[in-house]
This record gives C-alpha cells, structure tokens and sequence, in this order.
C-alpha cells in the first residue's frame, strides 16, 4: 500500500508541476493539432492510391497523430528526473523510504493522464474536422494502446535519464528515436504500400503495433483479435520497460 | 507482542546480533573504504562513533571524503569495504530501517522550486508515511520554528539562499527522526542566517535529543556546535576529541608572522631555531608560523633574529590555540591550502 501511496503523492507533485507551466501545456496541445491539419492537407491524395482502404485521410491519420504526440510527450519523462537530479531532489527521496517503484510509477502515472488528456483533444480536433468514428469503445481502446506505448517509451525516457544524466543525452536520444519510428510505421502510410523492407521493420516496431491496434479499434467491424493480440506485446513491453528503468536506479546511486 | 526492531523504547542495539552490537551508540561506521571507478580513494578507513542526543562534527577541506561517509551512512552509496551503523541497523543490508530513522540535509539544496515551502515540506511526511493529520500540525509548526511562515504559501524559487536553507533543515526533520544528517548546512549563508541556523542546530540536539552529524568546513562552526569532532583529511580520521581536549593538545600560543617577500625557508627555520621556546615552525611561502608557551615573551625574540638575518617582516598576530592550529598539525598542512589543493 506504502507504495501505491507514494506513487500517489509523486504523480501529484509532477501534475503541480506541469500547471505551474501554461506555456508548456500550450505547447503541448497545439502542436499535435498542427501536425493533424498540416499532415492531413499535405497527404490528402493518399487516398487516391489504389489498394489504400480509408475512405478519408484524416480518419486514417487521426489515431496515427495521437500515437506520435504521445511519444514525444512521454519521451521527454526523464527530463523530470535530470532536473530532479541536479536539484539534488532525487538523493533526498532515495536518502528516504520512498520506494525506487514509486518514483518510475509516479512519472509513468503522471505521462498517462498527460497523454490521455492530449489523446482525447486530438482526437476531438480530429472528429470537429471530419473524422468519423463507429464507437466510444473504439476511442477507449486506442487511449489504451497510446498510453500502452507511452508507459513503454517514457520508461525508456526514464532509464536514459537515470543513466546519462544529461539534458543534451536525452534529447539527443528522444529525436534520434520519435521520427525514425513514427515513419517506420502506419502513422502516415497504410502497411501494404510501404516498400517491402518498411513493412518488415513495422512489423517488428512496438509504435506500429499501437497504431494498428488503435486504428483496428475505431474502425467498424474492428478486428478484435488483432487489438487484444496487440495490446497484450505492448502491456508486457511497458511492463519490461518499467522494470529496467526501476533498476536504472542502481546504476545512478553506483554513481554516487 | 512488540517487536523491539520498530519500539523505540528498547535499547536500539538489540536489534542486531550479539557480536556486532555497538552498544550505545547512534552511528557507528567502523573502517569505511570507498573507491570510485578509475581508483579515487575517496575513503581510506574511516572510523567513528557518535553518542546518541550529541552533535558531532566532521571537519575537514573540501574533498577530504565528509560526503562520501555521509552519502554511505545515508544508504545513498555503498563502502567498498567496512561497516557503519545507523541507530544499530547496518546501513547496507538493512537500507529501509535506516531511512525510516534518518533525516538528511544535503550539502547545497535540494528542494522543489515549483512548490511552496509547505507543499515541499507535506511531500516529504507523505514520503514518510506520516499521517494526514499529525503531518498539518507538525508541517505548521514546523514552517513556524524556522520564521518561514508568511513564506509557506510562495512558490520556492521565490526565497532567498537563507530561506532554502532553512527548509532544507525543516525537509529533514518532518518525520521526527533519531538521526540527523546536516552535510554543510551553513556553507554560503551570510553571518546573519548562519547564526539562525546555528541556534536552530543547538535547539534541535537540546529539546528534541536529535543525534547530528554535522559537516562543515568551517572550524568555528564545529568548534561552536560540536560536543565531539573529528578532522578528515584524505579519506581518514586525524584526530578526534571535544573541541577542548583538541585544543588543550597544543600548548601555548600561535605566532604568526607574514614576510614582506618569500624568504628562503633554511635561512628563515635557521633564525627561528635558536630563540628559545619556540618550536613547531614552519614557513609557506611568506607565512611562518612557530608556537611558544608565551607568545609575547618569544615574539620580539623572534623578531630580532629574522632582522639579523635581513628578513623583513610585514605583520605579527599572536593568539590562542584554534582549530586552525588542530588542522594544521593533525593534517600537516594548513585548511585553506588544503581546501585549494583539493579544489584544483
């Protein structure tokens, strides 16, 4: 329970955090709305495309921008961790019984409800511009799956940061990352027109699988064995992910 | 049943068995080694011993190896060899009992600017599993011992350097603990805050029987605060001792004497050597420093033989024995030198 609880108080403090700074949450909601119009003008005709299943575009590329403003959302967790580190914040939360769970569990809660707030305002300019959708069970199961992908990839965001101990490494790991995976999925692209070996990579990215669990799930007539098939790969990767960025503590307090 | 590990009624040192208790003590650490990757040396077999309800200071330069032995009874880092205890838990097996014992006080800050003095201050007794109601009295009272108040509802980044300070300290003591860890708590404070502070540190030991292992830099502050105190310098104990018995181990007074040029030290130690009563001389550069048992006796002594020789000199300050003289002798190098030393 102890840990539940100091979960609890972090996500807390990391939600302050992020009132404190309007800025920032503007930043954060505009930006994936711009993607939304700016990919969805430049990439219209895609649809012309014989063998491309969509009727309209921006149907097939509101889910895709809901998975890729959570990984740059969730990608950037660890940076809460580095400034709490050169705060000398983290020594005095290890120095006391908060547990090294609480502290991975209390960013990776605080990165879910950003993301599931971000998802639904995506989602709604996505809808207000057309996107039709058969059910809100549909929109529940890609939250799901986005917040599935963003646990995993904020773990990893966490597990840099414990690790490197660098804004610059951080950053630097974040962009190296998002585009390439965003791109070698069906954010943009539906699966069978990619050129073959894109296919094969996306068959093997974890962003691919959220993508096309979220999108199987709104569409009608979902294709329910391919969502659960999914979800659970993505459940056990946010779970490994966590873990390890659990056990990134050890290396940081070696450094100590 | 009561299970004497989570009394704190029984004697702490039953909670360990018979063969490693170190029996009436709230910190022990017993020939800590640490070294870093690459082969710093950073503790090189560190023992000591702290009374329960004492200050105790550990004195020394700046990378004299205060912080690691901190960061180890801590549970932050672990001893590459030795042991410590913490209020009789073994501070790396049994890291959760230690914590739940401990406060600690960071060398520089380490606070949430984004949240208000009292929100940093109820993370931590949450943190700690203090519960709701006793954690709003003892949150209060508190931001009401350490003046800050009319502070607690402002965001921390708006406070001054003293301020931080001080609700570092108060961070530190939200669950009550038996033991406190204060590494530098005065260190860039200006005279004023460090006086507050100091009284605070005093009041602490005396109305709430806190344990303090207090670090510091400052010799004064030791000297001031300190029951027992011990010197570090390159990863051991020097010397250890109340600040009178150290101070009692030199006798007579300090001669201080600045050349108006660097002066050849043979010439210079030649001189001194014959005046009578003097002893312990040594020159640095322009400074030459020798004791006597009567310094103002020795003084004009001195004085005539360095003129004899042709060395000119600028100043003379005689005084009582400081623990800048402690250091000086236990370290056999003067503080401020060593601190530059180990800065570059």
């Amino acid at each position: 329970m102890t840990m539940l609880e100091q979960s609890w108080h972090l996500t807390l403090r990391n939600l302050r955090f992020l009132l404190r700074q309007p800025w920032y949450i503007g930043v954060t909601l505009v930006q994936p709305v711009i993607w939304l119009v700016l990919f969805g003008a430049l990439f219209k005709n895609i649809t012309q495309i014989p063998g491309f299943t969509s009727p309209s575009y921006i149907d097939y590329l509101t889910p895709g921008v809901v998975i890729m403003s959570a990984l740059f959302s969730s990608g950037w967790l660890g940076m809460g961790f580095i400034e709490a580190m050169d705060r000398g914040v983290i020594n005095r939360f290890l120095t006391s019984p908060t547990s090294r769970g609480a502290l991975i569990v209390g960013s990776l809660a605080y990165g879910g409800i950003v993301t599931a707030v971000q998802s639904l305002i995506i989602v709604g300019v996505g809808v207000a511009s057309g996107a039709r959708y058969s059910s809100l069970a549909g929109v529940a199961l890609l939250l799901l799956v986005t917040i599935l992908i963003s646990t995993a990839f904020g773990s990893f965001s966490n597990a840099v940061a414990l690790l490197l101990r660098k804004q610059e490494s951080l950053i630097g790991a974040v962009n190296f990352l998002v585009l390439p995976l965003a791109f070698l999925s069906s954010i943009f692209m539906q699966q069978s027109l990619m050129p073959r070996w894109i296919q094969v990579v996306a068959t093997y990215n974890p962003v691919n699988w959220a993508v096309a669990a979220g999108r199987a799930a709104l569409a009608s007539g979902a294709n329910w064995h391919l969502v659960a098939e999914d979800s659970a790969y993505l459940l056990l990767l946010a779970v490994v992910c966590a873990w390890l960025s659990t056990r990134a503590f050890r290396s940081y307090q070696r450094s100590l | 049943m009561i299970s004497y590990q989570e009394s704190r009624l029984m004697p702490i040192s039953l909670a360990l068995p018979a063969k490693d208790r170190p029996v009436h003590a709230a910190i022990v650490a017993q020939d800590l080694v640490k070294t870093y990757k690459g082969g710093v040396r950073a503790l090189d077999g560190l023992s000591l011993s702290i009374e329960p309800g004492t200050i105790f200071g550990l004195l020394g330069p700046n990378g004299a190896g205060k912080s690691t032995t901190v960061k180890i009874l801590t549970t932050l880092t672990r001893q590459t060899s030795g042991a410590a205890y913490v209020i009789g838990f073994d501070v790396a097996r049994q890291p959760e009992r230690v914590r739940h014992a401990i406060g600690c006080v960071a060398q520089g800050s380490s606070l949430d600017p984004e949240l208000t003095g009292r929100e940093n201050l109820t993370l931590q007794g949450q943190l700690h599993g203090v519960n709701r109601g006793e954690l709003r009295r003892r949150v209060s009272e508190l931001l009401d011992r350490f003046g800050l108040d009319t502070a607690a509802n402002r965001l921390v980044r708006t406070y001054s350097g003293g301020m931080q300070r001080k609700l570092d300290v108060a961070l530190g003591l939200v669950h009550r603990p038996q033991v406190l860890f204060l590494d530098e708590p005065t260190t860039g404070l200006d005279p004023e805050a460090r006086a507050e502070m100091w009284a605070q540190i005093s009041r602490l030991v005396a109305e709430d029987g806190v344990t303090i292992l207090l670090t510091t830099h400052y010799l004064e502050e030791a000297d001031k605060l300190a029951k027992r105190l011990a010197i570090v310098d390159r990863g051991r104990i020097v010397i250890e001792g109340s600040p009178e018995e150290l101070k009692a181990g030199l006798r007579g007074d300090t001669i201080q004497m600045e050349l108006e040029a660097p002066a050849n030290q043979e010439l210079v130690q030649g001189a001194l050597n014959a005046v009578e009563g003097l002893r312990e001389i040594t020159v640095e550069g322009k400074v030459v420093r020798a004791r006597a048992d009567r310094g103002a006796a020795a003084a004009p002594a001195a004085l005539a033989r360095l003129e004899a020789g042709d060395v000119r000199v600028a100043s003379v300050t005689i005084a009582r024995p400081s623990l800048d003289d402690v250091y000086l002798r236990c370290a056999g190098r003067v503080f401020i030198e060593a601190d530059k030393e180990n800065a570059a």
